[in-house]
């Protein structure tokens, strides 16, 4: 049998062919990003000083709930087919399955939201050196949402239009990552010291690397039952 | 290598209503257990009780004497499982989905190209899953029962949206995997015709 790393890779590549046959539903968070992003400068007018203010904040929430919104296909679609079943009898151990889905989900989700984060900057006049802090910011939260995610996902697999159930599980744990986030944003577009809240974010994406998996085998294996 | 799956006392209760309780029985190597039963009357979920899904009320199952809750990972290492759905990726070719299976545990050394020629799928074999029949996503499935190196077969109504050509060719197969020391336990309500080692477990 091949070895953990083999199942790991395959798995991954498994669910990438699977959103390239589908593109629609890849699009689908990004598209709602940058709606929500770019509609904002719209809505509320041309003051620079106001785009700089809450431009943070906003970009945060959008691509919370852009990642939000993917995460209820994320086990779907294997739980209605039957390959989840085929996954939890198989001799590999599901973490590392699960993180292989895991980590597919991000690639497709949550890193098209961190490259085109500069656009939106720009919407909100953010000065070059913050777009870095905020792609960095974004790119930590997004692996962490991903991670939380699936343990959500997981948990309300085997639940007919269980999404409300999703975010509510999901939103309490993510709410450092959007404070802590957008802080970190609006910090570098003050000029102040942000580096606190970069750690924070590693720390939370390192924690969550190392938890999540099991966290979501196991809410697998009971919504399964 | 001589395996032996042995169960005792099993019960089992899906919220109030208890399905079944203190039953058992013992395979070994060339023997099928056909587990018979009306509907609703509890086959799947044995089944999937013995395949380590659900928990079991009380009772123990052993693989070659050793409690399979001890280690579930080594004993799925021992089985492949046919479910009621197929189980395999609509948008990806049976070839691929039968790829990805060969990463989930022991495989045989025969291609996954031989193989779904064998069961009848040489020209379908790079198409999307979707435009596949009911029969011939069976067949399938049971590409993937073949090309796996494990001892037991789990099967769920392994028969539904065969036609008699398809069924055949499922008993079949059984017995080849029955013939190289194989085993298997069926839920099923039809008559099983096969030439091994037939037990019978019925459910009230």
């Amino acid at each position: 049998m091949p070895g953990m790393i083999a199942a790991f890779v395959a798995t991954t590549q498994r669910e990438l062919l699977l959103s390239l046959r589908r593109p629609g539903d890849m699009l689908n968070p990004l598209v709602f990003f940058l709606m929500v992003s770019t509609l904002f400068p719209l809505a509320v007018g041309p003051d620079n000083e106001t785009l700089k203010e809450i431009g943070p904040g906003v970009t945060w929430v959008a691509a919370l709930l852009a990642m939000l919104l993917s995460l209820n296909s994320l086990f779907m679609s294997d739980y209605e087919d039957g390959s989840l079943e085929q996954l939890l009898l198989s001799a590999q151990p599901l973490p590392v399955l699960g993180l292989g889905k895991t980590l597919a989900h991000w690639l497709v989700t949550g890193l098209p939201l961190v490259i085109v984060a500069p656009i939106v900057a720009v919407t909100y006049r953010l000065p070059n050196e913050v777009i870095f802090v905020m792609m960095l910011t974004l790119l930590l939260g997004t692996i962490s949402l991903s991670l939380l995610g699936a343990i959500g996902a997981a948990l309300t697999v085997g639940i007919h239009r269980g999404t409300a159930l999703l975010s509510l599980l999901v939103l309490p744990l993510s709410m450092p990552l959007l404070i802590f986030g957008a802080r970190t944003v609006a910090l570098a577009a003050n000029n102040e010291v942000y580096s606190a809240g970069i750690y924070f974010l590693a720390a939370y994406a390192v924690g969550a690397l190392t938890l999540a998996p099991f966290a979501t085998a196991a809410a697998l294996r009971i919504s399964n039952e | 290598m001589n395996h032996k799956l042995v169960a005792e006392d099993l019960t089992l209760f899906r919220g109030e209503r208890c399905l079944f309780s203190g039953i058992g029985f013992a395979l070994g190597v060339g023997g099928v257990l056909a587990l018979k039963g009306a509907n609703g009357s509890g086959k799947t979920s044995l089944l999937r009780a013995l395949a380590g899904l659900i928990d079991l009320e009380e009772g123990t199952i052993s693989w070659d004497g050793r409690p399979v809750l001890d280690d579930p990972q080594q004993f799925r290492s021992q089985f492949a499982w046919y479910g009621h759905r197929t189980g395999f990726k609509h948008d990806l070719t049976p070839l691929e989905n039968l790829r990805f299976d060969a990463m989930l545990r022991p495989q045989r050394d025969s291609s996954p190209r031989d193989v779904l020629r064998s069961v009848g799928l040489e020209k379908q074999m790079e198409l999307p899953m979707r435009l596949l029949s009911a029969g011939q996503q069976r067949r399938a499935a049971l590409a993937r029962m073949l090309i796996a190196d494990v001892p037991l077969w789990l099967m769920d109504e392994p028969f539904t949206n065969l036609d008699i050509a398809g069924r055949e060719f499922v008993e079949t197969t059984l017995g080849t995997h029955l013939a190289r020391g194989g085993m298997a336990i069926i839920a099923t309500h039809m008559a099983l015709s096969l030439d091994a080692n037939l037990d019978e477990l019925v459910i009230q």
